[in-house]
Protein backbone atom coordinates (compact mmCIF):
# COMPACT_ATOMS: atom_id res chain seq x y z
CA UNK A 1 0.00 0.00 0.00
CA UNK A 2 1.46 3.01 -1.19
CA UNK A 3 0.86 6.27 0.22
CA UNK A 4 0.27 7.97 -2.63
CA UNK A 5 -2.33 7.25 -5.08
CA UNK A 6 -1.15 7.09 -8.81
CA UNK A 7 -3.94 7.43 -10.10
CA UNK A 8 -5.40 10.71 -8.25
CA UNK A 9 -1.86 12.36 -9.36
CA UNK A 10 -2.99 11.34 -13.06
CA UNK A 11 -6.06 12.91 -12.80
CA UNK A 12 -5.31 15.91 -11.15
CA UNK A 13 -1.71 16.05 -13.53
CA UNK A 14 -4.30 17.80 -16.20
CA UNK A 15 -6.05 20.38 -14.10
CA UNK A 16 -2.86 21.76 -12.92
CA UNK A 17 -1.49 22.20 -16.03
CA UNK A 18 -3.80 23.79 -17.85
CA UNK A 19 -4.35 26.28 -15.00
CA UNK A 20 -0.46 26.57 -15.64
CA UNK A 21 -1.21 27.33 -19.23
CA UNK A 22 -4.43 29.99 -18.11
CA UNK A 23 -2.29 31.76 -16.20
CA UNK A 24 0.50 32.44 -18.29
CA UNK A 25 -1.51 33.70 -20.99
CA UNK A 26 -3.40 36.00 -18.34
CA UNK A 27 -0.21 37.83 -17.05
CA UNK A 28 0.73 38.22 -20.77
CA UNK A 29 -2.76 40.28 -21.26
CA UNK A 30 -2.01 42.22 -17.87
CA UNK A 31 0.94 43.31 -19.54
CA UNK A 32 0.13 43.77 -23.15
CA UNK A 33 -2.64 45.82 -21.89
CA UNK A 34 -0.33 48.41 -20.47
CA UNK A 35 1.67 48.78 -24.06
CA UNK A 36 -1.28 48.81 -26.02
CA UNK A 37 -2.43 51.60 -24.21
CA UNK A 38 0.93 53.31 -24.60
CA UNK A 39 1.13 52.71 -28.46
CA UNK A 40 -2.36 54.20 -28.60
CA UNK A 41 -1.54 57.29 -26.80
CA UNK A 42 2.08 57.50 -28.63
CA UNK A 43 0.04 57.41 -32.11
CA UNK A 44 -2.68 59.37 -31.38
CA UNK A 45 -0.32 62.11 -30.48
CA UNK A 46 1.74 61.88 -33.44
CA UNK A 47 -0.91 62.00 -35.41
CA UNK A 48 -2.32 64.59 -33.80
CA UNK A 49 1.07 66.60 -33.73
CA UNK A 50 3.30 65.57 -36.53
CA UNK A 51 2.05 68.32 -38.98
CA UNK A 52 2.86 70.99 -36.10
CA UNK A 53 6.40 69.57 -35.77
CA UNK A 54 8.92 71.73 -37.66
CA UNK A 55 11.93 73.79 -37.08
CA UNK A 56 9.66 76.95 -36.54
CA UNK A 57 7.77 75.16 -34.10
CA UNK A 58 11.51 74.62 -32.23
CA UNK A 59 12.77 78.06 -32.70
CA UNK A 60 9.94 80.71 -32.32
CA UNK A 61 7.97 81.44 -29.02
CA UNK A 62 4.63 80.81 -28.26
CA UNK A 63 1.73 82.99 -29.73
CA UNK A 64 -1.70 83.71 -29.27
CA UNK A 65 -2.49 82.27 -32.68
CA UNK A 66 -2.30 78.52 -33.01
CA UNK A 67 -0.31 78.69 -36.25
CA UNK A 68 2.89 81.02 -34.88
CA UNK A 69 3.00 79.53 -31.03
CA UNK A 70 6.25 77.74 -30.76
CA UNK A 71 8.09 75.57 -27.95
CA UNK A 72 11.60 77.86 -28.11
CA UNK A 73 11.01 79.48 -24.61
CA UNK A 74 9.51 76.52 -23.59
CA UNK A 75 12.51 74.63 -24.19
CA UNK A 76 14.96 76.94 -23.16
CA UNK A 77 12.57 77.46 -19.61
CA UNK A 78 12.96 74.07 -18.94
CA UNK A 79 16.79 73.81 -19.49
CA UNK A 80 17.22 76.71 -16.85
CA UNK A 81 15.24 74.87 -14.86
CA UNK A 82 17.44 71.59 -14.90
CA UNK A 83 20.25 74.06 -14.23
CA UNK A 84 19.44 74.64 -10.99
CA UNK A 85 17.43 71.78 -10.17
CA UNK A 86 20.15 69.31 -11.52
CA UNK A 87 23.47 70.73 -8.75
CA UNK A 88 21.09 71.30 -6.32
CA UNK A 89 19.14 67.95 -5.93
CA UNK A 90 22.74 65.86 -6.76
CA UNK A 91 24.85 67.29 -4.33
CA UNK A 92 22.15 67.42 -1.15
CA UNK A 93 21.51 64.45 -2.14
CA UNK A 94 24.18 62.59 -2.48
CA UNK A 95 25.49 63.97 0.73
CA UNK A 96 22.32 62.66 2.40
CA UNK A 97 22.74 59.23 1.03
CA UNK A 98 26.77 58.96 1.91
CA UNK A 99 25.84 60.37 5.43
CA UNK A 100 23.31 58.18 5.99
CA UNK A 101 24.85 55.05 4.99
CA UNK A 102 28.80 55.43 5.65
CA UNK A 103 28.48 57.90 8.72
CA UNK A 104 25.33 58.09 10.75
CA UNK A 105 25.54 56.08 13.99
CA UNK A 106 23.24 52.86 13.71
CA UNK A 107 20.36 53.98 16.08
CA UNK A 108 16.39 54.21 16.14
CA UNK A 109 16.68 58.28 14.69
CA UNK A 110 18.70 56.96 11.75
CA UNK A 111 16.35 54.54 10.92
CA UNK A 112 13.70 57.56 11.28
CA UNK A 113 15.28 59.63 9.29
CA UNK A 114 15.93 56.98 6.24
CA UNK A 115 11.87 56.02 6.77
CA UNK A 116 10.99 59.11 7.02
CA UNK A 117 13.05 60.11 3.42
CA UNK A 118 11.55 56.69 1.77
CA UNK A 119 7.70 58.54 2.69
CA UNK A 120 9.22 61.62 1.25
CA UNK A 121 9.27 60.41 -1.58
CA UNK A 122 5.59 59.27 -1.93
CA UNK A 123 4.58 62.83 -1.19
CA UNK A 124 2.48 64.41 -4.19
CA UNK A 125 4.21 67.09 -6.79
CA UNK A 126 1.41 69.47 -4.96
CA UNK A 127 2.00 69.34 -2.06
CA UNK A 128 5.95 70.17 -2.96
CA UNK A 129 4.36 73.13 -5.33
CA UNK A 130 2.66 74.64 -2.24
CA UNK A 131 5.85 74.44 0.22
CA UNK A 132 7.77 75.81 -2.69
CA UNK A 133 5.27 78.64 -3.04
CA UNK A 134 5.70 79.41 0.40
CA UNK A 135 8.97 79.25 0.78
CA UNK A 136 10.96 80.11 -1.92
CA UNK A 137 8.37 82.32 -3.99
CA UNK A 138 7.03 83.60 -1.08
CA UNK A 139 9.23 83.65 2.00
CA UNK A 140 12.40 84.02 0.41
CA UNK A 141 10.89 86.80 -2.42
CA UNK A 142 11.86 84.42 -5.40
CA UNK A 143 8.57 84.83 -7.07
CA UNK A 144 8.23 82.82 -10.15
CA UNK A 145 11.67 82.99 -11.17
CA UNK A 146 13.68 80.13 -12.49
CA UNK A 147 15.20 79.61 -8.78
CA UNK A 148 12.42 79.55 -6.69
CA UNK A 149 10.74 76.57 -9.26
CA UNK A 150 14.02 74.79 -9.48
CA UNK A 151 14.67 74.97 -5.46
CA UNK A 152 11.07 73.23 -5.54
CA UNK A 153 11.88 70.20 -8.04
CA UNK A 154 15.05 70.03 -6.63
CA UNK A 155 13.29 69.62 -3.23
CA UNK A 156 11.03 67.55 -4.56
CA UNK A 157 13.12 64.77 -6.23
CA UNK A 158 15.66 64.42 -3.52
CA UNK A 159 14.21 61.59 -1.84
CA UNK A 160 14.16 60.34 -4.86
CA UNK A 161 18.03 60.50 -5.76
CA UNK A 162 18.28 60.18 -2.19
CA UNK A 163 16.75 56.76 -1.77
CA UNK A 164 18.56 55.74 -4.76
CA UNK A 165 21.86 56.44 -3.54
CA UNK A 166 21.28 54.59 -1.12
CA UNK A 167 20.53 51.45 -2.71
CA UNK A 168 23.82 51.54 -4.47
CA UNK A 169 26.03 52.65 -1.93
CA UNK A 170 24.77 49.87 -0.43
CA UNK A 171 25.53 47.31 -3.67
CA UNK A 172 29.02 47.88 -2.39
CA UNK A 173 30.20 44.98 -0.10
CA UNK A 174 30.91 45.08 2.71
CA UNK A 175 34.12 43.34 2.55
CA UNK A 176 35.60 45.79 0.21
CA UNK A 177 35.02 48.75 2.88
CA UNK A 178 36.96 46.31 5.31
CA UNK A 179 39.76 45.65 2.83
CA UNK A 180 40.19 49.77 2.46
CA UNK A 181 39.70 50.54 6.31
CA UNK A 182 42.34 47.36 7.31
CA UNK A 183 44.68 49.41 5.65
CA UNK A 184 44.62 52.31 7.86
CA UNK A 185 42.88 54.30 4.99
CA UNK A 186 40.07 56.83 6.60
CA UNK A 187 36.54 57.16 6.36
CA UNK A 188 36.69 59.93 3.92
CA UNK A 189 39.25 57.96 1.51
CA UNK A 190 37.08 54.73 1.62
CA UNK A 191 34.42 56.83 0.57
CA UNK A 192 35.82 58.76 -2.35
CA UNK A 193 38.63 56.01 -3.30
CA UNK A 194 36.54 52.71 -3.22
CA UNK A 195 32.62 53.64 -2.48
CA UNK A 196 31.71 56.06 -4.95
CA UNK A 197 33.47 54.77 -7.78
CA UNK A 198 31.56 52.41 -7.31
CA UNK A 199 28.21 53.62 -6.59
CA UNK A 200 28.09 55.98 -9.24
CA UNK A 201 26.82 54.14 -12.08
CA UNK A 202 23.94 53.42 -9.91
CA UNK A 203 23.66 57.05 -8.91
CA UNK A 204 24.12 58.39 -12.07
CA UNK A 205 21.06 56.32 -13.16
CA UNK A 206 18.90 57.44 -10.20
CA UNK A 207 19.54 61.02 -10.69
CA UNK A 208 18.89 61.21 -14.31
CA UNK A 209 15.55 59.07 -13.64
CA UNK A 210 14.96 61.93 -11.35
CA UNK A 211 15.72 64.30 -13.14
CA UNK A 212 13.45 63.29 -15.94
CA UNK A 213 10.61 63.27 -13.36
CA UNK A 214 11.56 66.62 -12.91
CA UNK A 215 11.20 67.59 -16.28
CA UNK A 216 7.92 66.13 -16.85
CA UNK A 217 6.27 67.78 -13.91
CA UNK A 218 3.66 70.32 -13.87
CA UNK A 219 2.11 70.79 -10.60
CA UNK A 220 4.36 72.57 -8.99
CA UNK A 221 4.65 74.79 -11.69
CA UNK A 222 1.06 75.67 -11.64
CA UNK A 223 1.17 76.16 -7.84
CA UNK A 224 4.32 78.66 -7.85
CA UNK A 225 2.33 80.50 -10.97
CA UNK A 226 4.98 80.31 -13.81
CA UNK A 227 3.91 81.88 -16.75
CA UNK A 228 2.75 80.58 -19.81
CA UNK A 229 3.24 83.60 -22.79
CA UNK A 230 6.62 85.20 -22.33
CA UNK A 231 8.28 86.46 -25.19
CA UNK A 232 12.08 86.50 -23.71
CA UNK A 233 14.36 83.83 -22.13
CA UNK A 234 15.41 84.41 -18.59
CA UNK A 235 18.91 85.54 -18.08
CA UNK A 236 19.36 84.86 -14.78
CA UNK A 237 18.44 82.50 -12.48
CA UNK A 238 16.01 85.34 -10.69
CA UNK A 239 13.67 85.88 -14.10
CA UNK A 240 11.04 84.47 -15.21
CA UNK A 241 10.43 81.28 -17.35
CA UNK A 242 8.41 79.19 -19.00
CA UNK A 243 8.33 75.41 -19.09
CA UNK A 244 7.92 72.42 -21.28
CA UNK A 245 4.75 70.62 -19.30
CA UNK A 246 3.35 74.13 -18.37
CA UNK A 247 2.95 75.12 -21.99
CA UNK A 248 1.93 72.36 -22.92
CA UNK A 249 -0.61 72.22 -20.03
CA UNK A 250 -1.86 76.06 -20.90
CA UNK A 251 -1.74 75.15 -24.83
CA UNK A 252 -4.63 71.86 -24.36
CA UNK A 253 -6.53 74.70 -22.16
CA UNK A 254 -6.90 76.83 -25.00
CA UNK A 255 -10.61 76.70 -26.35
CA UNK A 256 -9.09 77.21 -29.67
CA UNK A 257 -8.63 73.63 -31.62
CA UNK A 258 -5.78 74.54 -32.93
CA UNK A 259 -3.97 74.33 -30.12
CA UNK A 260 -4.42 70.67 -29.72
CA UNK A 261 -2.00 70.13 -32.54
CA UNK A 262 0.42 72.48 -30.85
CA UNK A 263 -0.06 70.90 -27.42
CA UNK A 264 0.60 67.25 -29.24
CA UNK A 265 3.40 68.51 -31.08
CA UNK A 266 5.00 69.77 -27.71
CA UNK A 267 4.37 66.30 -26.11
CA UNK A 268 6.24 65.05 -28.43
CA UNK A 269 9.01 67.18 -28.46
CA UNK A 270 8.67 66.90 -24.34
CA UNK A 271 8.57 62.23 -25.04
CA UNK A 272 11.75 62.14 -26.54
CA UNK A 273 13.74 64.54 -24.46
CA UNK A 274 12.58 62.06 -21.31
CA UNK A 275 13.22 59.24 -23.82
CA UNK A 276 16.54 59.93 -24.10
CA UNK A 277 17.24 60.77 -20.66
CA UNK A 278 15.61 57.40 -20.00
CA UNK A 279 18.03 55.15 -22.32
CA UNK A 280 20.65 57.19 -21.01
CA UNK A 281 19.83 55.93 -17.87
CA UNK A 282 19.56 52.67 -18.72
CA UNK A 283 22.56 52.20 -20.70
CA UNK A 284 24.50 53.83 -17.90
CA UNK A 285 22.89 51.28 -15.71
CA UNK A 286 23.73 48.27 -17.83
CA UNK A 287 27.44 49.48 -19.12
CA UNK A 288 29.19 50.41 -16.15
CA UNK A 289 27.50 48.91 -13.17
CA UNK A 290 30.00 46.73 -11.37
CA UNK A 291 29.42 43.07 -10.22
CA UNK A 292 30.94 41.62 -7.49
CA UNK B 1 33.79 27.21 34.64
CA UNK B 2 36.00 27.02 37.36
CA UNK B 3 37.84 24.20 35.32
CA UNK B 4 37.58 26.75 32.42
CA UNK B 5 39.14 29.51 34.58
CA UNK B 6 41.90 26.97 36.24
CA UNK B 7 43.13 26.11 32.43
CA UNK B 8 43.31 30.24 31.31
CA UNK B 9 45.42 31.21 35.22
CA UNK B 10 47.64 27.91 33.75
CA UNK B 11 47.47 29.22 29.94
CA UNK B 12 49.11 32.40 31.57
CA UNK B 13 52.20 31.16 32.52
CA UNK B 14 52.43 29.17 29.15
CA UNK B 15 51.14 31.81 27.10
CA UNK B 16 53.99 34.59 28.20
CA UNK B 17 56.17 31.45 27.37
CA UNK B 18 57.79 31.81 30.92
CA UNK B 19 58.23 27.61 30.88
CA UNK B 20 57.71 25.94 27.75
CA UNK B 21 57.63 22.43 28.81
CA UNK B 22 58.83 19.74 26.41
CA UNK B 23 59.40 22.63 23.80
CA UNK B 24 62.19 21.55 21.23
CA UNK B 25 62.54 25.63 20.29
CA UNK B 26 63.17 27.42 23.05
CA UNK B 27 62.14 31.21 22.12
CA UNK B 28 63.59 33.42 24.65
CA UNK B 29 65.14 36.55 22.69
CA UNK B 30 62.30 37.48 19.86
CA UNK B 31 60.60 40.69 21.07
CA UNK B 32 56.54 40.86 21.59
CA UNK B 33 55.23 42.51 19.62
CA UNK B 34 51.24 41.95 20.66
CA UNK B 35 50.05 40.82 24.13
CA UNK B 36 46.53 40.51 25.27
CA UNK B 37 45.79 40.93 28.78
CA UNK B 38 42.92 39.74 30.60
CA UNK B 39 40.97 40.86 27.09
CA UNK B 40 37.35 40.31 27.12
CA UNK B 41 34.76 41.59 24.09
CA UNK B 42 30.81 41.32 23.92
CA UNK B 43 28.49 41.37 21.50
CA UNK B 44 25.63 43.22 23.42
CA UNK B 45 24.92 40.71 25.64
CA UNK B 46 27.32 37.69 24.39
CA UNK B 47 30.33 37.79 26.10
CA UNK B 48 32.32 36.47 23.20
CA UNK B 49 35.61 36.66 24.16
CA UNK B 50 36.80 35.81 27.64
CA UNK B 51 40.03 36.94 29.75
CA UNK B 52 42.27 36.22 26.93
CA UNK B 53 45.60 36.44 27.84
CA UNK B 54 48.20 35.49 24.95
CA UNK B 55 51.58 36.77 23.59
CA UNK B 56 53.15 37.12 20.27
CA UNK B 57 56.44 37.17 19.52
CA UNK B 58 58.51 38.77 16.13
CA UNK B 59 58.82 36.98 13.35
CA UNK B 60 56.57 34.22 14.10
CA UNK B 61 53.91 32.73 12.48
CA UNK B 62 51.23 32.32 15.34
CA UNK B 63 48.02 30.25 14.55
CA UNK B 64 44.57 29.90 16.34
CA UNK B 65 42.60 26.99 15.96
CA UNK B 66 39.31 26.05 17.31
CA UNK B 67 35.33 25.41 16.47
CA UNK B 68 33.66 27.38 14.58
CA UNK B 69 32.08 30.51 16.99
CA UNK B 70 34.91 30.05 19.52
CA UNK B 71 36.06 33.62 18.81
CA UNK B 72 39.36 33.00 16.91
CA UNK B 73 38.00 35.31 14.39
CA UNK B 74 36.69 38.13 16.88
CA UNK B 75 40.01 38.00 18.39
CA UNK B 76 42.17 38.40 15.37
CA UNK B 77 40.02 41.46 14.36
CA UNK B 78 40.13 43.06 17.99
CA UNK B 79 44.16 43.30 17.09
CA UNK B 80 43.50 46.28 14.47
CA UNK B 81 40.30 47.08 15.97
CA UNK B 82 38.29 46.09 12.97
CA UNK B 83 35.74 44.99 15.74
CA UNK B 84 34.84 48.84 15.97
CA UNK B 85 32.98 48.37 12.89
CA UNK B 86 30.70 46.53 14.59
CA UNK B 87 28.24 48.78 16.78
CA UNK B 88 27.15 46.55 19.48
CA UNK B 89 31.08 45.43 20.55
CA UNK B 90 32.23 46.75 23.78
CA UNK B 91 36.09 46.00 25.42
CA UNK B 92 37.45 45.41 28.72
CA UNK B 93 41.05 44.61 29.38
CA UNK B 94 43.83 45.81 26.73
CA UNK B 95 45.79 44.35 24.14
CA UNK B 96 49.47 46.03 23.89
CA UNK B 97 51.06 46.40 20.52
CA UNK B 98 55.01 47.04 21.35
CA UNK B 99 53.87 47.41 24.88
CA UNK B 100 51.01 50.27 24.05
CA UNK B 101 47.54 49.43 24.70
CA UNK B 102 45.65 49.93 20.93
CA UNK B 103 42.58 50.87 23.01
CA UNK B 104 44.07 53.98 24.94
CA UNK B 105 47.37 54.83 24.13
CA UNK B 106 46.75 57.45 22.03
CA UNK B 107 47.56 55.27 18.49
CA UNK B 108 45.10 56.25 15.85
CA UNK B 109 43.01 53.73 14.84
CA UNK B 110 44.51 54.71 11.09
CA UNK B 111 47.92 54.24 12.30
CA UNK B 112 47.52 50.94 14.19
CA UNK B 113 45.95 49.61 10.88
CA UNK B 114 48.63 50.71 8.73
CA UNK B 115 51.27 48.69 11.21
CA UNK B 116 49.00 46.05 11.62
CA UNK B 117 48.01 44.71 8.09
CA UNK B 118 44.98 42.22 7.62
CA UNK B 119 44.20 39.43 4.83
CA UNK B 120 40.57 38.50 5.25
CA UNK B 121 38.70 35.50 4.59
CA UNK B 122 37.31 35.78 1.37
CA UNK B 123 39.80 37.42 -1.42
CA UNK B 124 38.01 40.95 -1.78
CA UNK B 125 40.53 42.99 -4.32
CA UNK B 126 39.27 46.32 -4.82
CA UNK B 127 37.05 46.99 -8.24
CA UNK B 128 39.97 48.17 -9.83
CA UNK B 129 42.92 47.18 -11.75
CA UNK B 130 46.03 45.00 -10.08
CA UNK B 131 48.00 47.74 -10.00
CA UNK B 132 45.82 50.20 -8.43
CA UNK B 133 45.03 47.50 -5.61
CA UNK B 134 48.43 47.40 -4.70
CA UNK B 135 49.22 50.86 -4.92
CA UNK B 136 45.91 51.52 -3.30
CA UNK B 137 47.65 51.82 0.55
CA UNK B 138 50.82 53.63 -0.25
CA UNK B 139 48.52 56.00 -2.10
CA UNK B 140 46.37 55.96 1.06
CA UNK B 141 49.47 57.27 2.93
CA UNK B 142 50.03 60.08 0.29
CA UNK B 143 52.85 58.52 -2.13
CA UNK B 144 52.25 59.99 -5.33
CA UNK B 145 55.32 59.72 -7.43
CA UNK B 146 55.00 57.25 -9.84
CA UNK B 147 58.29 55.54 -9.75
CA UNK B 148 57.86 54.93 -5.77
CA UNK B 149 54.51 53.50 -6.56
CA UNK B 150 56.26 51.08 -9.46
CA UNK B 151 58.53 50.48 -6.93
CA UNK B 152 56.17 49.23 -3.95
CA UNK B 153 53.87 47.40 -6.59
CA UNK B 154 56.46 45.07 -8.01
CA UNK B 155 58.09 44.52 -4.47
CA UNK B 156 55.08 43.48 -3.09
CA UNK B 157 52.96 41.67 -5.83
CA UNK B 158 57.30 39.30 -6.02
CA UNK B 159 56.60 39.39 -1.98
CA UNK B 160 53.73 37.83 -2.62
CA UNK B 161 54.85 35.34 -5.35
CA UNK B 162 52.09 36.28 -7.57
CA UNK B 163 54.63 39.17 -10.11
CA UNK B 164 55.82 36.71 -12.49
CA UNK B 165 51.70 35.93 -12.79
CA UNK B 166 50.13 39.08 -13.57
CA UNK B 167 53.73 41.47 -14.67
CA UNK B 168 52.15 41.54 -17.84
CA UNK B 169 48.61 42.82 -17.18
CA UNK B 170 49.10 45.08 -14.24
CA UNK B 171 46.57 47.35 -15.66
CA UNK B 172 43.49 44.83 -15.82
CA UNK B 173 41.44 44.56 -13.62
CA UNK B 174 41.67 42.38 -10.18
CA UNK B 175 38.18 40.89 -10.63
CA UNK B 176 39.70 38.61 -13.54
CA UNK B 177 41.80 36.52 -11.52
CA UNK B 178 41.21 33.26 -9.70
CA UNK B 179 40.49 33.19 -6.50
CA UNK B 180 43.86 31.87 -5.45
CA UNK B 181 45.66 34.71 -7.45
CA UNK B 182 43.10 37.43 -5.97
CA UNK B 183 43.96 36.33 -2.53
CA UNK B 184 47.63 36.90 -3.73
CA UNK B 185 47.04 40.13 -4.79
CA UNK B 186 45.66 40.98 -1.08
CA UNK B 187 48.43 39.70 0.16
CA UNK B 188 50.65 42.11 -1.60
CA UNK B 189 48.15 45.23 -0.86
CA UNK B 190 48.80 44.43 2.66
CA UNK B 191 52.37 43.77 2.13
CA UNK B 192 52.85 47.34 0.30
CA UNK B 193 51.84 49.30 3.33
CA UNK B 194 54.65 47.85 4.87
CA UNK B 195 53.54 46.45 8.17
CA UNK B 196 54.81 44.88 10.87
CA UNK B 197 52.06 42.41 12.11
CA UNK B 198 49.70 40.90 9.35
CA UNK B 199 46.73 39.44 10.87
CA UNK B 200 45.04 36.43 8.14
CA UNK B 201 41.77 35.57 9.13
CA UNK B 202 41.07 32.08 7.41
CA UNK B 203 43.11 33.20 4.33
CA UNK B 204 42.94 29.83 2.40
CA UNK B 205 39.16 29.09 3.16
CA UNK B 206 37.83 29.49 0.03
CA UNK B 207 40.83 28.63 -1.49
CA UNK B 208 41.86 25.26 -3.72
CA UNK B 209 44.42 22.68 -2.58
CA UNK B 210 47.02 24.29 -4.74
CA UNK B 211 46.37 28.02 -4.49
CA UNK B 212 46.12 27.01 -0.32
CA UNK B 213 49.85 25.61 -0.71
CA UNK B 214 51.65 28.44 -2.64
CA UNK B 215 50.28 31.34 0.26
CA UNK B 216 51.50 28.46 2.61
CA UNK B 217 55.18 28.77 1.38
CA UNK B 218 54.56 32.20 0.37
CA UNK B 219 53.83 32.73 4.78
CA UNK B 220 57.21 31.06 5.49
CA UNK B 221 59.27 33.20 3.10
CA UNK B 222 57.53 36.52 4.37
CA UNK B 223 57.75 35.45 8.59
CA UNK B 224 61.67 36.62 8.19
CA UNK B 225 60.17 40.53 7.65
CA UNK B 226 56.63 39.83 9.39
CA UNK B 227 55.25 38.33 12.03
CA UNK B 228 51.83 36.66 11.46
CA UNK B 229 48.81 35.89 13.13
CA UNK B 230 46.38 33.62 11.42
CA UNK B 231 43.33 32.33 12.51
CA UNK B 232 42.57 28.89 10.83
CA UNK B 233 40.18 26.07 10.83
CA UNK B 234 42.10 23.80 9.34
CA UNK B 235 44.46 21.78 11.56
CA UNK B 236 46.69 20.13 9.66
CA UNK B 237 47.63 23.73 8.34
CA UNK B 238 48.07 24.76 11.22
CA UNK B 239 50.50 22.34 12.11
CA UNK B 240 52.09 22.77 8.14
CA UNK B 241 52.66 26.37 8.80
CA UNK B 242 52.66 27.58 12.54
CA UNK B 243 55.32 27.83 14.94
CA UNK B 244 52.96 28.67 17.45
CA UNK B 245 49.69 27.65 18.09
CA UNK B 246 46.81 28.58 20.62
CA UNK B 247 43.39 26.78 20.83
CA UNK B 248 40.34 28.56 21.43
CA UNK B 249 37.47 27.32 22.42
CA UNK B 250 33.96 28.90 23.68
CA UNK B 251 35.52 32.15 24.18
CA UNK B 252 38.46 31.06 25.88
CA UNK B 253 42.26 30.09 25.21
CA UNK B 254 42.31 27.01 25.94
CA UNK B 255 45.73 26.22 25.65
CA UNK B 256 48.71 28.19 24.03
CA UNK B 257 52.13 27.12 23.26
CA UNK B 258 54.60 25.83 20.28
CA UNK B 259 52.61 24.31 17.64
CA UNK B 260 54.65 20.71 18.10
CA UNK B 261 53.64 20.57 21.32
CA UNK B 262 49.62 21.87 20.98
CA UNK B 263 49.74 19.15 18.33
CA UNK B 264 51.92 16.39 19.74
CA UNK B 265 51.68 16.48 23.62
CA UNK B 266 49.13 18.71 24.47
CA UNK B 267 48.26 19.41 28.03
CA UNK B 268 44.45 19.84 28.11
CA UNK B 269 41.98 16.90 27.09
CA UNK B 270 39.59 19.31 25.12
CA UNK B 271 42.98 20.26 23.20
CA UNK B 272 43.86 16.93 22.08
CA UNK B 273 40.04 15.70 21.30
CA UNK B 274 40.29 18.96 18.79
CA UNK B 275 43.52 18.54 17.49
CA UNK B 276 43.00 14.55 16.88
CA UNK B 277 39.29 15.68 14.87
CA UNK B 278 37.29 14.19 17.48
CA UNK B 279 35.24 17.40 17.66
CA UNK B 280 35.13 20.85 16.16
Amino acid sequence: MTLIDKDIIAKKRNGRQSKNTILKWLFFLCTMFGLIVLIMLIVDTLMDGWSRLNLDFLTSFNSSRAEQAGFFGAIIGSLWLMLVTAPVAIILSIGTALYLEEYAPKNKFTEFIKINISNLAGVPSVVFGLLGLAMFARALQLGNSVLAAGLTLALMILPVIVVASQEAIRTVPASVREASIGMGATKWQTVSRIILPAAIPGIVTGVILALSRALGETAPLVVIGVPTTLLVTPSSVLDSFQAMPMQIYSWVKMPNEEFQYVAAAGIIVMLVVLLLMNSAAIFIRNKFSKRY
Amino acid sequence: MTELKNINVKENTVGSQVTTKDSPIIQTNKEVVFEAKNFNLWYGDNHALQDINLTFHENDINAIIGPSGCGKSTFVKSMNRMTELVPIVRTEGSIDFRGDDIFTSGMSVEELRTRVGMVFQKPNPFPKSIYDNVAYGPRVHGIKKKSILDEVVEKSLRGASIWDEVKDRLNDNAYGLSGGQQQRICIARTLAVEPEVILMDEPTSALDPISTTKIEDLMQEIKKDYSIIIVTHNMQQAARVSDRTSFFYQGYVVESDDTKVIFENPSDKRTEDYVSGRFG
